[in-house]
Parts: C-alpha cells; structure tokens; sequence
C-alpha cells in the first residue's frame, strides 16, 4: 500500500502524520483531567500507527511508472474493508441496544455501557462508520471509470479514509466516555467536527480535480449525487456544529443556537443528512453499480436529470416536518409538509428509474443475488420514500411522531435500501477490484440477501405494529373523557414487538457476518491471470505533462 | 431546458456552483427569518437562567444520551396537554443551548416533570428505575450517586454560555462552583447566595439526601426539577415579542 506512494507523497505523509501526532499529544496533555485527555490519546496513537505504517515502506522502491496507466484502486479497497468491519461493530451495537430494550439489564453497572451512551455508538457506526466508507470507496471506483481518468496522487486519497476513520473513531469512542453534542446525528464535539471539515475539503478538492481531468466530455450522473453528497454534506455539517467550546483544553461546547433556532437548524441536518448523505450518495452508487451488474443503459437521462435536482432542491425544504405541532412557527411546518408531498416526484421517478433499467435483465435478477440486492434497494427506496412523504403530513404525524413508526420508517430506509444497495455494490466491486473471477461463494450472496431480507422484514414490520399501537394508545380516550391508557400501559404493549425488532436485527447482524467470511474468502484465492484491458485509464498522451507528484 | 442541463454537465465548476446555489434556497428562506421575526419567541419576562447546578445537570442529561428517549416537547394536541400539562411555548427552551426538544418517546415527555415527584423518587428511580416503576425498561444509573460532580470548570462553562447569549453576570460566573455547592446545602451561607443571584424562588435542597457531599446525582435531580419551571408563560394568555 506505501508502495504505491512516491517518495514525495511518502515524505509528505510523515509531516502530516507528525504533526497530528503533535497535536494529539497537545489534546492529552491539555485535558489530563478530562476525556477530551483520552481523546488526544486516541489522535496520537492513530498517527503513530500512521507513522510506522508510512516509515515500514518508505525505502521500499519507487512505484513503477506504469501506474499510471491504471486506476488507483487502493482506498477503494481499504475503504470496502473497512465498511464491512464497521458494519459488523455497528449492527452488533445495534442489536445489542435492541435487546436492551426488552431487558434493561443486560448490560454492566458502567456509563460507557448505558443505552443514552450506546445508541448513537450504532447509529454513527451504521451511518458514518458504514456508510461513509462505502460512499467513499464507491465514489473513488466510480469517479474513475466514469471519467476515465486517474484519482490525482496517490496521498490524498489515503488520507481521506484515514482522516474520516479517525473521526468515526473519536465520535464512537467518545459517546462512551460521555463526549456528546447532544445533537442527533451530529454527536461528535467541535474537535472532531473541524477535523471532518479538513478531511471532508480534501475529499471534494479530489473528486474535483479527477473530474476535471476527465476523458469524457459529460459528466455521469453517478458523479452529480457523489458531488452533491459531498458539497452539502459540507454545508449542513459546518452550519449545524458552529459552537463556542468551553475551554481549548476540554470537549465540551455550546451550540451556538438556541431553542427554536437550534431545533430547526438540527433538523434541517437532520433531514438532509438523510437525502444527501442516505440518499444522494447511495444513489450515486446505485446510478453506476445496477446498470452495469444488469448490463443495461440507465432507462431514462431526462428522468434523472429531473429528479436530481428535484432531490436537490426539494429535501433542503422538508427538515421542517420533524417539528409538526411543536414550537416552531406553523409556516415553517407547513412548508417543510408541502415540500416533502412534493419530495415523492424526483424520489418515484429515480426508484422507477432504477427498476426500469433492469427491463430486459429481469432472469439475471432471479438468479444474481448481487443483483437482487439492488433491485430490493430500490424497491425498499421506493416504498420508504412513499412512507416519509405519508408521514410528513401533519395530522399522520401526529400519530406517528414521538413512537416506534419512525424507527421502523428509518430502518426501512437504512436496512432495506441504504444496506442493500451497499452489499449489491460491494458483492459486484469486490472481484472487480480483486481481480478475481466471482466471489468466492454466490451461495453465501444468496444466504446473505435472505438472511437481510428477512431481518429488515421482521424489524419493520415489528415497528409499524408497535408505533401505531403506541400512538393509538397514548391518544385514546375512554368513555369519561379521560384518557384510557398510562404510558406505562404503552410501554408493557411494546414488549413483544421489541423482542421481534431484536431478532430481526439479529438475523441482519448474521448476513454481514456471512458477507464479510465471503469477501474475506474472495480475496484470499488466487487472482486471474491477466487484467481485463478495458477497465483502465485514458492511456492520455497527456501522460507527459503529469507531474511525477500529481 | 434539456438542452441547457446538456451545456451544464459538461462544466464541473458550473455543477458544483447549481448544485449550491438550489441547496441554499430552503435553509434560507425557512432558517434565517427565525432569527429575525420577532412573534418566533414569546416574551417572557419572569424567565430565569439555569443556576449552575442544573446546568451541570442538563449537561449529565445530554452526556447519558437522555434525550434519545425523552422529549421536552408538548405538542399543541388535547391528548398531550391533557397528559403532560401545558404545550411548550419557543421561550421555554430560549436559553438552550442546544435544545433537547428529543425526536422519540420510548419514555414519557419530561417537559414539565419539574415538581411533579418528589426528589427521593427521582434519586430512587435513577438509582434502579424498577424499584419504583417495575415495568420500566429504562437503565439504571448507579453511578450518579457514586460520582462526586465537578465545580471547578462551571465558571467557564457559565462563560461560554454567556457568549452564545445566555444573560449570566460576573457575579453568577465568579460564583458558580460555590452556588453549585450551596444550592445542595440548604441553611448554608454558600446556600443564600443562590437565592441572591438567581432568585428566592430558587429551589435549594439537598437533591440527593445528603447535604455534605455534592453528587451528579443532585445535579441531575435539580435540573429535572426545574424542567418546565424557568417560566410560567406557558400557564398564561401568551404575550407575542413585539
């Protein structure tokens, strides 16, 4: 891996790496007495982890020339790795905190280990951890095969998934040791949030550059969601974390808005990390993975036209509609409901999208698990983004805000098509990458899709039951006038539909185990002989004018 | 307009800018007015500032993940009222900084559980939530009461509040560690500063039962105590900001 590094890049990442490692060592010795001490310990360890990966190969020969007449698929690999270890620990987290909700003690008498510390501990596993690994894997792969152009350098690529891993890191380590912003989906304190900034700079200044040196005179649409993902990520990320921290030496800050403000600037994230990071990247992923595993042109270029940018203009509008009833101003509610009815447009027509290029493929669908995969998640994308658009509407939401529907509405989402169409992208990239002829085992895709299948099944269906019957529940009146139901009367209802959810997500948790023993067995056979020559770069005449450190 | 999209996906820069500029328009028009229309927030004029303790409180509840299963929202909707008291008014949560309006009820709404049990209850209840409510399946926190809560950092942490625009004096900063002690030692003189600077009303007990030793557990206690009590606005005709 340092291998393929210059000698520039090689000297340049130990700068880069020692001083991370200074400012590490400034974090733990600033917060002795507080866990902001301990995060600066994790900061220095990673970059002495860093260092002696870098210095292990930094006499090794310099990369041959030839590279460059191949994609860099490098982070695009260690990122595939990485998803799959994060999906592990993240569902695990998961069906961990699930069960804790049909037993509350099944856990050790520590903060660390407390529902309120674990639950954000599985969702930034799942979200970030996964999620964000596969989007930037993906979006490597993607960028250059649809520009026919190499990612420019070979460093800042790394450093990209180093920087976002070390800060999915210190978010999850963090939530144990009680470091929390409190703001949903957005936990991580200010340190950690300014390290995403730089990381998250360099990542668009790549994408940027490997676009612009592209072969192609159109940029795929793939390549619009991934840079959408990326741009607005940015925006939501610095506007909604802006806080005044208490001391340089401390974690703890304060949001910098308050109430009402706050409560609108948070679920305007909030939502839109849902479109953009849930939904813009996934379907960046989805625009380049599904065509190409069916084999079919994308069914229709105006319909994606269409709905990209009715994704991209609408969602920014719909943050609104976790707030229906609340404090907030009911102009702004009814906006964000009015926006998100409208939202089903551009959602519909990219599921429709999907499903209709798989038109003429449909026999590869019932024998290609991988395939299954995707065509699921644009299923389950279809179905969820109906639902989310049910449920923004005001007199739903008033039955539905507050209970389990929301987590099932999520989960569908999450599971049913965030999931999906990773595994489908990353059961198809994995050989591609590898140089290997298939996976190692179609029959464990196909254990792995049904065991994924079920879960999600069982999982959703358990939170309808139980979120409707809570929201029935607590707006019951008997024939007093009174109301008929303690929450605690509620509560003994959900019982049953909790130790579902669990196994659902059990059974989840066992699919991606099963996947990763597949692509872990996948990579360990022996490559194909030749590389297929079509999957390589432009050999550009430009080849001349690349500087050696570009 | 095809013909147009045909032109744009040819210029990343161009892209990258579209794609900004259409991003920006829904936080614009629906975030920026909050700020600047005065009816957003009710006028609130009995409205007090979180005294030091339950500030360290409020800042044990976010750190335990509270707000993953307890809102501070009534919604304007009969059942609510009826079940939690009053619905919330904007004022109520204008010096949270930042809000914990929640997004899920796996327990029961906890905007105006101030007063509602006694503070042996709640230290009862936090201590191991099924000796009190056997159906419970909330976690216990044994640890609160084993945790000496620190005062040194919560003149800064009073500090920091300040500049986001929470009103808290020099005084209340220079004090604050000795008003966080004070507010769980009643009858001391640590004690009548409290009421001096935050208010008579101010409730000063020992929240965990015991008067020599400051716990998160007071701390915690005291903040929920004061939960849906920093005002009465919400019991009156509302009064709209000018």
């Amino acid at each position: 891996m340092i291998g393929q590094l210059t000698k520039t890049e090689r000297q340049v990442a130990l700068v880069i790496l020692s001083a991370l490692a200074l400012v590490g060592l400034a974090m733990t010795a600033a917060g002795h007495n507080d866990p902001f001490g301990m995060q600066g310990a994790i900061v220095l360890l990673a970059a002495i982890a860093g260092l002696f990966c870098v210095i292990s190969g930094l006499f090794d020969p310099e990369p041959a020339e030839d590279r460059l007449d191949r994609y860099y698929d490098d982070p695009s690999k260690v990122g595939i790795l990485l998803a799959m270890v994060w999906v592990v620990f993240g569902l695990f987290v998961g069906d961990w905190v699930a069960w804790l909700l049909v037993n509350p003690d099944l856990t050790f008498d520590a903060g660390w280990s407390s529902f309120g510390r674990l639950r954000p501990v599985h969702t930034t596993g799942v979200i970030f951890g996964f999620g964000g690994n596969a989007l930037i894997a993906t979006s490597f792969y993607v960028v250059q095969r649809t520009s026919r152009a190499r990612l420019p350098g070979q460093l800042g690529p790394m450093f990209v998934l180093f920087g976002y891993n070390l800060f999915c890191l210190l978010a999850v380590s963090g939530y144990m040791m009680g470091i929390t912003q409190s703001k949903e989906y957005a936990e991580p304190e200010w340190y950690a949030d300014i390290w995403l900034v730089i990381v998250w700079v360099t990542y668009f200044i790549i994408y940027l550059r490997t676009i612009a040196r592209r072969k192609e005179p159109h940029i795929y649409v793939a390549n619009w969601y991934y840079m959408a993902f990326i741009l607005v990520v940015a925006m939501l990320h610095i506007v909604n974390n802006l806080a005044v921290p208490v001391s340089l030496g401390g974690a703890k800050s304060y949001s910098l808005f308050a109430g009402v403000q706050d409560a609108m600037t948070e679920w305007w994230y909030g939502h839109n990390a849902v479109a953009f990071f849930l939904t813009a990247g996934f379907l960046g992923m989805m625009y380049y993975y599904l065509p190409k595993r069916a084999g079919r042109p994308i069914f229709s270029y105006r319909t994606s036209i269409i709905s990209f940018w009715g994704i991209t203009f609408m969602y920014m509008w719909a943050g609104s509609h976790h707030l229906h009833y609340t404090a907030l101003p009911q102009w702004v509610q009814s906006l964000g409901m009015t926006f998100s009815i409208m939202l089903l447009v551009p959602s519909w027509a990219s599921a429709g999208n999907a499903l209709l290029t798989l038109n003429g493929a449909w026999h590869k669908v019932r024998d290609d698990a991988t395939l299954r995969f995707m065509m699921v998640a644009a299923v389950f994308y279809g179905l969820s983004t109906f639902e989310g658009s049910f449920m923004a509407i005001r007199p739903v939401n008033s039955l539905s805000h507050y209970t389990d529907w929301t987590v099932g509405h999520v989960h569908a989402g999450a599971l049913g098509w965030v999931a999906m169409i990773t595994f489908g992208s990353i059961y198809a990239s994995v050989p591609w990458l590898w140089k290997r002829e298939a996976m190692y085992s179609a029959k464990l895709v196909e254990v792995h899709f049904w065991l994924a299948l079920a879960g999600t099944l069982i999982y959703v269906f358990a939170m309808w039951n139980s979120g409707i019957i809570q929201g029935l529940m607590w707006r019951t009146y008997n024939e007093n006038g009174t109301l008929a139901y303690s929450f605690v009367d509620s509560l003994v209802a959900m019982h049953p539909y909790y130790i579902a959810r669990a196994i659902g997500g059990l059974l989840f948790l066992i699919g991606a185990v099963v996947g990763c023993y597949n692509i872990w067995m996948t990579i360990r056979v022996a490559p194909q002989e030749s590389e297929p020559a079509v999957d390589q770069p432009e050999p550009a005449p430009a080849r001349a004018a690349l500087q050696p450190g570009e | 307009m095809f013909g147009l999209h045909y032109r744009l996906e040819r210029k990343a820069i161009g892209l990258v800018l579209a794609i900004i500029g259409v991003a920006s328009i829904g936080g614009l028009v629906e975030i920026a007015p909050l700020f600047t229309i005065h009816q957003t927030v009710e006028d609130a004029p009995d409205m007090r500032v979180y005294t030091p303790l339950e500030l360290a409180g409020r800042n044990i509840y976010i750190r335990e993940g509270c707000y993953a299963c307890h809102s501070q929202m009534i919604r304007t909707l009969r059942d609510e009222v009826e079940r939690y008291g009053p619905y919330s008014l904007a004022v109520e949560s204008k010096y949270d900084h930042p809000m914990l309006w929640g997004s899920k009820r796996t327990g029961p709404d906890l905007a105006r559980i101030g007063g509602k049990y006694s503070d042996e209850w709640q230290v009862a209840h936090l201590h191991n939530p099924r000796d009190v409510v056997p159906e419970s399946i909330m976690p216990a926190y044994g640890w609160l009461l084993r945790t000496v809560l620190r005062t040194s950092d919560l003149g800064a942490n009073l500090e920091a509040m300040r500049v986001v625009g929470v009103p808290y004096t020099d005084e209340m900063i220079a004090n604050a560690a000795a008003d966080a002690s004070g507010q769980a030692a009643p009858d001391t003189p640590a004690a009548a500063g409290v009421a001096e600077r935050y208010g008579a009303a101010t409730t000063v007990r020992a929240f965990d039962g015991r008067p020599n030793e400051l716990t998160e557990m007071d701390a915690l206690v005291a903040y929920l105590q004061i939960l849906g009590r920093l005002t009465d606005a919400a019991y009156k005709p509302v009064a709209l900001g000018e």
